[in-house]
């Protein structure tokens, strides 16, 4: 590696970028606010931190994602980043309603020790030793 | 803290393996001064980006750590062999079966495969280096720092004890005190953005950084295999991260997700450790398959059978990996509807990887067979594996499996896919590509030794569980009675153990054989091979890969063209400047800061802990305002070097 000639090519202040980083942490720290310093009830305050999630990752995938990149050069790329974004969803889908399914089914019910125990159509088939 | 709550006191054990590491890190610095390698060793290895170099340190931590996981193995195969052995106790084993399970999937056969993709991946899609070659770097060393962290824990501060599952609440501060979890949370923690990178970094590399020609569905099956792998990986490990932050706030900071007490789930560990651990046990058996095709079609002297099928099976494997992380946990006792549908997805899970078994069966079909120690690691592979894979059917049925649940069963199915499928994948690998990497092929004779040593050791130890199993032998217990009648049948697969431990010994001292008496190999195409890796020259190709990048006009491109007899011949007019990307010391730095705040958080001490992370933020904004978009080889020096290799 005798002979080194640099390569230097210089790109615009990355202002999309510091935006959306400045706006992802204000988000973070406006939840934590929501949730331990006001005297909101615990739905509103679900309802809210929820809202804030989905406001998150809409960011993220507008200002670092690329989401809204268009790619007219090639088929592959367009293509590659539709699949992307449906197995994205797919993943998300599944772990998110796949986990709240598992862990409430059944005995994992009993996991949840502030609510009153209900019996739901699913599971009456089970042993209900505990 | 006192001192002697700070390093582990009062096993012998342990004071033997203290001195063992003093005594290697002394003959290691003395080496490098007595020598004058500290300069090489910081300008050819430390602040190395070449995906080549990155791949051999991969490998080479992976067969250290082999070693460490395989010394645990037999340590719990020595206590095991005997009813009521007094030669390790309860704590002692308990840590040992977790370090074991921790190291052998997370630091052997995860950096193992990930340094042959290194190594062999832009080779084949004829690429000059990865597509972000300083993350590579970041990428090794935040694994290598993970798996360093984690491994200081069996002499400082204690191992971790929980298994490699780390369940809740046993991984809880009241049923797990001192820091001993903690290095099991930081160490996966700080491997895992490793891997995540690499995700990303090979995805990118395959499809962006393919030769002219070479369309997705002419890539050799090792890249689509990889390529497959690093969409798993990048939707699975997110997953982990997330579930390991949530259980360092638990014990670190008093919160409630996981814990008894406070409306904390402590199922919803396990559910999130296997969401993420069902598509792990694909990211370490995906790049195996892929490696076992690409074998078997060598030598073979055959293309693939069922080319995309093949693919096909992969892509459905990867969506479905995603399906079944229940089975992990049947007995949780989720209800019948839940357990039924993850049975099925389990059992569907088999239908595309026979597909694969069935392909690899047809594409010997009629072939010139050699039968090359790297074959003969591939025909062991699917014999073992469809075993491992039967029984894998069998505990799918939910109901069948509160049976099996717990026992030496299930040990004996997972060792049979895990050793069969990934640990055969990486000797096989290894000793393929071996001459790629070091220029001169490992001794075939001794090879085959180890083979068949390993692999009778290996169904020796592992056949006899299955029926400890189906006798009822539960899993991590340190010791059982003399009345259970377990004790001949432990000591079959004890024996069966140290033939495997033997067998890893031959191979190591093949290296050492090799290495001194091989004949050296000068074409760069030891096997005979089929895709463009074999084009190059050996021992390693130069820094920049190709000298001039190929164009690719079908499926097995460099074997077709040796059949036509048209290799091109490299001329000094096609040979133009060539962009490259600069060493870079940051990557290591930036790991080391990590150890620092990793190694503070292991023991709660936050002032360590943030002086490393400032220190971690540090590197990232140096490498932020850090203006080196690499640069030119000259026409002059790629001429030199060619014609000093070729």
């Amino acid at each position: 590696m005798a002979n080194k000639t640099a390569v230097n090519e210089h790109h615009g202040f990355p202002w999309k970028h510091l935006i959306g980083f400045v706006l992802s942490i204000v988000l973070t720290l406006f939840a934590l606010w929501v949730a331990l310093g006001t005297d909101l009830s615990l739905t509103w305050i679900l309802i809210i931190i929820f809202g804030f999630a989905f406001l998150q990752a809409a960011l993220q995938l507008l200002m670092f994602m690329h989401v809204t990149e268009n790619s007219t050069k090639s088929n592959l790329t367009s293509r590659v980043q539709i699949g992307n974004i449906l197995f994205a969803a797919f993943v998300a889908i599944v772990i998110v309603i796949g986990s709240v399914w598992v862990m409430t089914a059944g005995h994992a019910k009993h996991d949840k020790h502030d609510e009153p125990k209900t019996e739901n159509q699913e599971n009456h088939g089970e042993h209900e030793s505990h | 803290m006192k001192w002697d709550e700070f390093f582990v006191t009062g096993d012998p054990l342990i004071y033997g393996a203290d001195v063992s590491i003093v005594l290697t890190m002394v003959g290691i610095l003395f080496y490098l001064t007595k020598f004058k390698k500290w300069k090489w060793l910081w300008d050819e290895w430390l602040t190395t980006v070449d995906h080549k170099k990155l791949g051999i340190m991969y490998i080479v931590s992976a067969v250290l750590m082999m070693f460490r996981g395989g010394v645990d193995a037999l340590l719990m195969r020595a206590q095991l062999a005997v009813p009521e052995a007094n030669f390790l106790d309860s704590q002692h084993y308990n840590e040992i079966f977790t370090t074991h399970g921790t190291i052998m999937i997370i630091f052997m056969a995860m950096p193992f495969l990930i340094g042959l993709i290194n190594v062999v991946v832009p080779l084949q899609i004829g690429a000059r280096d990865v597509a972000y070659p300083y993350l590579n770097a970041v990428s090794f060393w935040t694994f290598f720092i993970g798996a360093m962290l984690f491994n200081i824990s069996f002499v400082i501060g204690g191992s971790p004890s929980a298994g490699w599952t780390s369940y809740m609440p046993l991984a809880s501060n009241e049923l797990s005190p001192g820091p001993g979890q903690n290095y099991y949370l930081l160490g996966l923690q700080i491997a895992g953005i490793g891997t995540l990178l690499t995700g990303i970094n090979f995805l990118v590399t395959i499809l962006k950084m393919r030769a002219p020609g070479m369309t997705l569905f002419r890539m050799p099956m090792f890249t689509w295999s990889s390529l497959v792998t690093m969409v798993i990986i990048i939707f699975a490990f997110p997953i982990l991260t997330v579930a390991l932050v949530l259980m360092t706030f638990d014990r670190l900071f008093g919160s409630h997700f996981f814990t008894l007490q406070g409306e904390g789930m402590d199922m919803l560990w396990a559910n999130l450790f296997w969401l993420w651990g069902h598509p792990e046990v694909y990211i370490v058996i995906l790049p195996a398959f892929g490696m076992f095709s690409e074998i078997i079609s060598t030598f073979s002297k055959k293309t693939l059978f069922g080319y995309k099928a093949m693919i096909w099976s992969m892509l459905l494997i990867a969506g479905y990996s995603f399906l079944v992380w229940v089975h992990h946990f049947f007995t949780m006792g989720s209800g019948a509807v839940v357990n039924s549908v993850f049975s099925i997805t389990t059992m569907a899970i088999g239908i595309p990887t026979g597909v694969k078994i069935f392909n690899w069966l047809f594409t010997m079909y009629r072939g010139r067979i050699e039968f090359t120690t790297p074959m003969l690691w591939s025909l062991g592979f699917i014999v073992n594996f469809v075993v491992g894979g039967v029984t894998g059917v069998m505990l799918a049925m939910a109901a069948a499996d509160y049976q099996y649940h717990n026992t030496y069963f299930l040990v004996s199915h997972f060792h049979y896919v895990l050793i069969a499928g990934t640990v055969f994948a990486c000797f096989a690998g290894l000793i393929f590509w071996y001459p790629k990497m070091f220029g001169y092929k490992l001794n075939e004779r001794i090879g085959k030794w180890v083979f068949w040593i390993f692999t009778i050791g290996f169904n020796v130890c592992f056949m006899p569980q299955y029926f400890l199993g189906l006798d009822g032998m539960p899993r991590r217990v340190y010791t059982y009675s003399e009345e259970s009648g377990w004790g001949p049948l432990n000591m079959v697969s004890t024996i069966g153990g140290f033939m495997m431990g033997i067998a890893f010994v031959i191979l190591v001292y093949n290296i050492y054989y090799s290495f001194r008496f091989a004949k050296r190999e000068t074409t760069g195409d030891a096997w005979n091979g089929r895709t463009l890796e074999w084009s190059t020259p050996s021992p390693m190709p130069p820094f920049y890969n190709f000298a001039k990048i190929p164009e690719v006009t079908g499926l097995d491109h460099f074997w077709k063209q040796k059949q036509a007899g048209k290799v091109e011949k490299l001329k000094a007019e096609d040979i133009k400047k060539i962009h490259m990307p600069s060493n870079s010391g940051v990557p290591f730095i930036m790991a080391s800061f990590f150890f620092v705040a990793g190694f503070g958080m292991v023991f709660d001490w936050m002032w360590m802990g943030i002086a490393g992370m400032i220190g971690v933020f540090g590197t990232l904004i140096y490498r932020s305002f850090e203006y080196d978009d690499g640069y030119y080889v000259s026409v002059e020096e790629v001429i030199e070097t060619e014609k000093i290799s070729k």
